[in-house]
């Protein structure tokens, strides 16, 4: 297994690209492709990515690299895939990188029909929870209590951020019995570095998501991503695990530093009131709760028959 | 049917408009099919799913989960340089709308057929025509088939339009809902080895996806060069004109049929008034043509098939004999006209003072009579004479509105 210290030296996202200092979707995009490598093929849909990285006359991908809408990442990968596989260069990787919005919400049809079909795509989301590219607006993956600017601030119960709880992408992708899919954090390189490879090397649809602080949007320091990423790991806010062939493991106990600890490096938290917080803490505390019994319920899948595998 | 499966290519078999296009699709040998069923495409795609269980259709065929997917997944395996094909009807050329716009610009040269049908509300399955005019302006290509012969002959025109590298624009075949996708004809089922005489294998030009020599398809521009793009896909339209023509003309020396390319004209030479049609509208429209001839008016007609690219010098010269000129659409644009009415008033500003009324009929697939189709000569004679304040929109066979 390749340590991070072994990481090529060299790119394939480079370095001018535009994007924000510390911004956590380009750090995304770097450690894969350089995992990915040469022979690759790269989708982006219209995110802060495709903005940061592919601005005509610029481009920052060293491979080829397609766009086409915003919610079209887990068709166009696919689209891509059957037609290498008909010109019998199956042996090129491609990949969907896209964000939260255009994965969650309203990429979520074509990304769950990819799935159903087992694409032979790897999809990576990074997950910066808001619609970074049109100014921080709040997505089905933005966190409980967060500020935005389509939940801002003010005097009445529709002013104290977003009402509603994360939506768990990772775990819709494994209600589809897809070959792999597993979650990442910035915070901790060489479990995300182990699942690119595991990633690249399985056939079929493969989905990762990644946990990638955005400091514009979340209103923090721009040297605090991978401290911020670290932390909403070990607060039990954002699980690493992996799904391969119906296998769930999580592969981090977390420490449960108080969550107060992630909350208050960040700008989009600092209006939450003490019953916000306990409304979050009972979240994590159910979340591990349902995560661990559905980590110990799914086995490995039973075998399937004889006779129907004819 | 079920003997047309299984029969060798190359002969007449009485089948649908929908297999027909099916069959065309197959002996164009795309690389990548991917579709969503709609009523009445549907037998399209199962037809192509048959012909691939068979072994006769060697593609890659992706049953995706929407017509946004569809045509999503088709731009995609284009950018990486195969031959693609889909085919939908109403709501899912409408949920389209936003992938059709990718293409042109891109120089993919997609082919679809569209069963044209009926676009909600009310919701119906029957013929009318706004399901494609309303993509006008996407930069697809745009012809118009009467027939299954046409369906089929058409897919192979289409890829030779659109692959020429002077045009590279994707092109859509509309076919009328039941009128052709499910009436059974006696159809030319062009053999797998004709069709490759005619059509070569596709080799992209310049944008496709390959790692071996890597290049950015679709990036975000700034305005410094997108109005460029828009010039250079507005050229490309203007330039398929002459190879539709001249791939009409091709066709026919190999096949022995000709459609006359952008339009076909029926007894026009002569006429002082003229009709012209676009769909099934056609075959009644001929015979009427005939009818009155028989009675001494000196009547012709013209069967628009292009709509896109607009063949208006052709349709300049065509018509400058005339001294009244009917237009027939199945589609509205709300508050103005039939569309293809429009762009006839538009192509002829320059060069009559004729004239030009508009007919709208057989929406939401009422049929169009022979007596409605004789209404519109009527009309059109009867403005002969009366220069352009006798122009104007009429709705025809519609309950409570006197024509
Ligand atoms: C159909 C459609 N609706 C809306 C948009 C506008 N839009 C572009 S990017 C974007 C948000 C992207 O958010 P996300 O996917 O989370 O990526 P990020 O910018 O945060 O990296 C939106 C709403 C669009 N391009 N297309
Ligand atoms: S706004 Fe956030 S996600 Fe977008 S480029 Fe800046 S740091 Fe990255
Ligand atoms: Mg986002």
């Amino acid at each position: 297994m390749t340590t991070v210290k072994d990481l090529p030296q060299e790119d394939y996202f480079l370095s001018g690209h535009t994007a924000c200092p510390g911004c956590g979707g380009a750090m995304v995009v770097r450690e894969t492709m350089k995992v990915l490598g040469a022979n690759t093929v790269v989708y982006m849909p219209a995110s802060c990515l495709l903005i940061f990285s592919d601005m005509y006359p610029y481009n920052a991908f060293k491979v080829p690299s397609l766009q086409v809408l915003f919610e079209t990442s887990a068709i166009c990968a696919s689209g891509i895939k059957r037609a290498l596989k008909r010109q019998g260069k199956d042996d090129v990787t491609v990949v969907a990188f896209a964000g939260d919005g255009g994965t969650a919400d309203i990429g979520m049809q074509a990304l769950s029909g990819a799935a159903e079909r087992n694409e032979d795509i790897l999809y990576v989301c990074y997950d910066n929870e808001a619609y970074m590219n049109t100014g921080i607006q709040r997505s089905g993956t933005t966190p409980f209590g967060a500020w935005t600017t389509t939940t801002p601030l003010g005097g009445t119960s529709e002013g104290r951020g977003k009402n509603e709880f994360k939506k768990d992408v990772p775990r819709i992708l494994m209600a589809h019995d897809v070959p792999y899919v597993a979650t990442a954090s910035l915070g901790f390189p060489a479990d995300f570095l182990r699942k690119l490879e595991k990633a690249k090397a399985k056939k079929g649809f493969r989905y990762l998501h990644v946990l990638a602080p955005c400091p514009v949007g979340w209103r923090a320091e721009s040297d605090t991503t991978v401290d911020l990423a670290k932390l909403a790991v070990e607060t039990g806010i954002f699980t690493l695990m992996e799904c391969e062939d119906g296998v769930l493991t999580l592969n981090r106990e977390p420490r449960f530093t108080p969550v107060r600890e992630y909350l208050k490096l960040q700008g989009r938290f600092k209006h939450l009131k003490d019953d916000q917080i306990a409304a979050i803490e009972t979240w994590v505390k159910e979340k591990w709760e349902r995560d661990r019994a559905l980590a110990k319920a799914l086995g490995p899948k039973p075998k399937v028959p004889v006779a129907m595998t004819k | 049917m079920i003997e047309a499966r299984t029969a060798t290519a190359g002969e007449r078999h009485m089948v649908t408009g929908d297999y027909a296009a099916a069959w065309g699709a197959m002996v164009s040998r795309p690389q990548v099919i991917a579709a969503y069923p709609i009523t009445p495409q549907t037998m399209i795609i199962e037809h192509l799913a048959e012909f691939l269980a068979a072994g006769k259709l060697d593609a890659e065929m992706m049953r995706v989960e929407s017509e946004h997917s569809a045509m999503s997944a088709v731009v995609a395996a284009e950018a990486t340089g195969v031959r693609t094909y889909t085919a939908t009807s109403s709501q899912g050329l409408a949920l389209m709308h936003e992938p059709l716009f990718i293409s042109p610009p891109m120089h993919l040269p997609i082919v679809m057929s569209v069963v044209n049908r009926t676009v909600a509300s009310p919701l119906g399955i029957w013929v009318e025509h706004n399901d494609t005019m309303p993509q006008r302006d996407t930069g697809w290509m745009q012809v118009y088939v009467e027939d299954a012969q046409e369906a089929l002959d058409m897919v192979l025109q289409a890829y030779r339009v659109a692959e020429n590298p002077s045009v590279e624009l994707p092109m859509m075949i509309g076919m009328d809902a039941f009128l052709v996708s499910h009436t059974i004809e006696s159809v030319d089922l062009i053999s797998q080895e004709a069709a490759d005489k005619f059509l070569p294998p596709f080799k992209p030009v310049h944008a496709y996806l390959d790692p071996e020599r890597p290049l950015v398809v679709g990036a975000a521009a700034p305005p410094e060069y997108i109005q460029e793009v828009r010039w250079e896909t507005d050229l490309r339209m203007r330039r398929a004109a002459e190879f539709l023509e001249e791939t009409d003309r091709e066709f026919g020396r190999t096949f022995g049929r000709t459609y006359g390319g952008a339009f076909e004209t029926y007894r026009l030479e002569d006429a002082d008034a003229a009709l012209m049609t676009l769909g099934t509208v056609t075959s009644t429209a001929r015979e009427v043509v005939d009818r009155l001839r028989g009675q001494g008016e000196r009547v012709g007609l013209i069967k628009l098939r292009s709509f896109r690219p607009f063949p208006a010098d052709r349709l300049q010269d065509a018509t400058a004999h005339l001294k009244a000129f009917g237009v027939y659409d199945r589609a509205v644009s709300y508050g103005v006209g039939g569309p293809s009415y429009i762009e006839a008033r538009n192509a002829l500003y320059d060069t009559t003072t004729m004239p030009i009324l508009g007919f709208l009929a057989g929406l939401g697939g009422r049929d169009v009579t022979p007596q409605d189709v004789e209404l519109m000569f009527k009309k059109t004679l009867g403005a002969v004479g009366r220069g352009r304040r006798a122009s104007g929109v009429h709705w025809i066979g519609t309950r409570g509105v006197s024509p």
